[in-house]
């Protein structure tokens, strides 16, 4: 007789079990039908949760991304999404540099602005070398140059009512104008800035002109460009449809993009 | 399975981008180490100067319907089938928790339940690159462990499973984690440790395909070394050790 025993894995088998139950999902029926079952989207959303609230308990608040040497650069700063906004509005400002280019901020504020460029360069500046990355995949290293939005949220006096910041831009995409928002934190966050400048000179209209979000713990399409709006609001219910930022509503891109 | 959803799911992710580079930084302007491209009637990968013509599997291919795609890697590979950078992602960060999750348990099993000491343990003999060649020749040619022995893990057995679980494996999270931007914020070191955010990313896409290599070895050699038998001890943690070659041929 030549069997014997070995100890069972019984822990295995258990973790093993639960874990091949979840996995075995997405192969029991055509994948892509089990893909865009509500239930499974909000199973899937849970990851985005810990995600932010597992980053959020494990950095300081104030813990700043990376900052590199000018000699870091990435050799071409590649620009994504919208690379010229489309409508005469935008071409004329553009014709004129961007001289009457105005940035409104609203919503729970004590007293709405209305900034200029010439306001925004007025304005104790911060300049940033730090790497830009893409939900895609890819990274770009640029020095991005403009005043904290903490400073202009100050100015502003942001009501303590106010949870989220949303950011309007110019750039029309099919049915929309795009749209980005973050909480508080970020918002005040010492790296968020409005940037005016990419590596010393003046914004491109690629990457943004004349003024553009850096939110640089959070990934490129939460950076958004061509800003005319700065909104203070309690919740993102009436934003959009209700995500908080163009792609989140569309295509359900996570909303806290940390990772 | 874990492994699986996040794998296809990866690939998803990978054909977002389908370059990958070394350093801190890489996008379109920038040289890639790897490639995965369509010209207008083919599709190919790019290794270094290595070039490879993979019309019809990678970078240009025929879906169900008949319909030419030019993403890196098919629809038959990937999570979903349809081209969704936000529910690869979907998939990919939820089950990355999945595994994080388990891979803890297990380790922690593995180290403090007797499981590292008794059956991964390797004895100062087995370290002998005479044992280990001994091994691999053994291995390469078919003739495995019979008797008492096949009830143990050989030396390859051993340092390849103690390389998924304590090497590759957490290597896929720390790698994973590295590209985050917020991670990076809360943990600078680990771009210091991999080189860079596209370094990461390029070690994340390698240790991925070594695990699949892993499984597609260990896999056959449950399937040489007799499936039945081998799953259920798996299953059930009872093996009926093979019988030594010579006694059968005997008929005993």
């Amino acid at each position: 007789m030549s069997g014997v025993v070995i100890p069972r894995r019984r822990l295995l088998t258990r973790a093993g079990g639960l874990v091949a139950t979840a996995g075995a999902l997405p192969l029991l029926a055509g994948c892509d039908a089990i893909n865009d079952a509500p239930a499974v989207r909000k199973i899937l959303s849970m990851g985005e949760e810990m995600n932010r609230a597992s980053q959020r308990a494990l950095m300081d608040r104030n813990a700043l991304a990376r900052e590199f040497s000018r000699a870091d650069l990435s050799p071409v700063f590649r620009a994504n999404g919208t690379r010229l906004p489309p409508g005469a509005d935008y071409a004329a400002h553009a014709a004129r540099g961007f001289a009457d280019w105005r940035v409104a901020v609203t919503g729970l504020v004590a007293r709405p602005l209305s900034l200029s460029m010439a306001d925004i360069r007025a304005m104790p500046q911060r300049s940033q070398i730090t790497r830009h990355d893409c939900v895609e995949g890819w990274s770009a290293i640029g020095e991005w140059t403009g005043p904290q939005l903490a400073t202009i949220l100050k100015a502003a006096g942001v009501r303590d009512a106010a949870r989220y910041i949303v950011f309007r831009c110019a750039d029309r995409l099919g049915d929309a104008l795009y749209y980005e928002s973050c909480d508080m934190i970020d918002a005040r966050h010492p790296q968020t800035i409005l940037a005016w400048a990419l590596n010393g000179a003046v914004l491109p209209i690629a990457n943004g002109a004349p003024l553009r979000l850096r939110l640089e713990r959070q990934l490129g399409y939460k950076h958004a460009k061509y800003l005319t709006g700065i909104e203070a609001v309690a919740s993102l219910d009436g934003i959009g449809r209700g995500k908080g930022g163009y792609w989140e509503d569309r295509v359900d891109y996570e909303w806290y993009a940390g990772i | 399975m874990t492994l699986l959803v996040l794998l296809m799911s990866g690939l998803m992710i990978f054909n977002a981008h389908p370059r990958l580079y070394w350093g801190q930084y890489g996008a379109n302007h920038d040289p890639a180490w790897l490639v995965i491209g369509a010209t207008e009637d083919s599709g190919f990968l790019r290794v270094g100067s290595l070039r490879v013509e993979t019309t019809g599997v990678l970078g240009r291919w025929t879906d169900s319907a008949g319909v030419e795609k030019t993403w890196a890697f098919p629809g038959w590979a990937t999570i979903p089938t349809r081209y969704s950078l936000a529910d690869g992602r979907r998939w990919h960060l939820f089950f990355a928790w999945v595994l994080a999750i388990s891979l803890t348990l297990y380790m922690l099993w593995t180290v403090f339940g007797g499981h590292l000491r008794k059956d991964l343990h390797v004895r100062r003999a087995e370290w002998s690159p005479r044992h280990i060649w001994h091994d691999i020749k053994e291995h390469a040619r078919l003739r495995f462990p019979t008797g008492e022995a096949a009830a143990r893990y050989n030396i390859l057995q051993k340092l390849s499973y103690i390389g998924v679980i304590f090497v590759l494996l957490p290597l896929m999270i720390a790698t994973g984690l590295t590209m985050s931007p917020g991670m990076n914020a809360a943990a600078p070191w680990m771009l210091d440790l991999f080189g860079g955010r596209q370094s990461a990313r390029s070690i994340h896409f390698i240790a991925a395909w070594a695990l699949v290599a892993f499984f597609l070895v260990h896999i056959a050699m449950v399937l040489l070394a007799g499936p039945v038998n081998e799953i259920r001890s798996m299953v059930t943690g009872w093996f009926r050790l093979p019988e030594p070659k010579d006694v059968k041929d005997m008929g005993a």
